[in-house]
């Protein structure tokens, strides 16, 4: 522990983490805005297909109902690391984020299947203004869970070797959040792009 | 050391993570989304009906992700976190919805004649 930190009383340390936490949040909502904007992209342009097909003949629902589960339960097991993180279990804060880091893999991995799929039909970004659109959306999306794994693998690395210093159980909350905030952003997307997209709405 | 620092690691130090709660919010979770599924996948709604309950249950389940897994509402006064993300919401909300509302009136007003010549009056298109 640094000079610095020990210093500092526990009540400002806590202090301390409050802001951080705030600061992250604040990035976390103008995030939200980004992500606002696609959607409004989309939703302008997701009828204009130029002849091609729309989502209603080429999303595959269950598909997308399993990544939306892998998504899901990938956030439930990265609580479940912050609380094993709580209680300075090292050994289950490392299986939990590694359980969280293989069902973010997962679903990263399908994504990307089903974007091959797509280009390999014809039905690339460069099709239509409903799949350019389409793929923006859901690209950046799947561009942040892809910086999300990137922060996840790291920090297991800090866990397992520096153990719980104040810093690296700051940076496992602000992890978790950015995580649980991808999961949030991705209900809009099964529900706006492949729900909707499914029922021609 | 380790007993001073324990307080740290909670996000809001007055209220420790409970397990519980991130049990409640993931059964929550994956009900909505089985029940969204299932109705967006049943035939004899009407369009309207379908689009009307999907936005409900993406709402309800926005809900349960913000109060079970991102903790809003478990801060002490003043609540920063709601307040930026009540404006949050509003620029999200005023930027989709005006974004589509003008492009709506755009298109109503607009003929495709109209949209041809001015296509073909801009040349690099």
């Amino acid at each position: 522990m640094s000079d610095t930190a020990v210093v500092l009383s526990e009540s400002e340390e806590v202090k301390n983490t409050e802001k951080t936490v705030f600061g992250f949040w604040v990035y976390l909502m103008t995030d939200c805005v980004l992500f606002a904007s696609l959607f409004a992209v989309y939703s302008v342009l997701h009828a204009n297909t130029f002849g091609g097909e729309g989502g209603q003949q080429l999303f595959d629902l269950p598909y997308v109902l399993g990544e939306t589960m892998l998504l899901l339960t990938s956030s439930f097991t990265c609580g479940l690391a912050l609380l094993a993180a709580q209680r300075r279990n090292k050994q289950q804060v490392l299986f939990w984020l590694g359980v969280t880091a293989a069902l973010g893999l997962s679903f990263l991995a399908m994504e990307l299947s089903e974007f091959r799929h797509l280009v390999a039909e014809g039905n690339s970004w460069r099709r239509s203004g409903f799949l350019s659109s389409y793929f923006t959306l859901v690209g950046t999306h799947g561009l942040h869970i892809t910086f999300g794994l990137i922060w996840m693998i790291t920090m297991m690395f800090y866990v397992a070797k520096k153990g719980f210093t104040n810093a690296v159980s700051k940076r496992l909350m602000l992890l978790s959040l950015f995580w649980h905030f991808l999961d949030v952003v991705w209900i809009f997307i099964f529900t706006i792009v492949y729900l909707f997209g499914a029922r021609g709405i | 050391m380790n007993e001073q620092s324990e307080s740290v690691i909670v996000e809001h130090p007055h209220e420790p993570l409970s397990l519980n709660k991130y049990i409640v919010g993931f059964v929550l979770s994956i009900g909505i989304t089985l029940g969204a599924y299932l109705l967006a996948t049943h035939q004899s709604y009407s369009k309207n009906f379908i689009m009307i309950m999907l936005a409900v249950l993406a709402v309800v389940q926005f809900v349960v992700q913000m109060v079970f897994f991102l903790h809003v509402g478990a801060e002490r006064k003043p609540r920063w976190k709601l307040f930026v993300m009540l404006m949050m919401l509003a620029v999200v909300l005023i930027l989709v919805f005006g974004s589509v509302w003008i492009m709506d009136n755009l298109d109503y007003r607009m003929t495709t004649d109209q949209v041809q010549t001015y296509l073909k009056s801009q040349d690099s298109l």
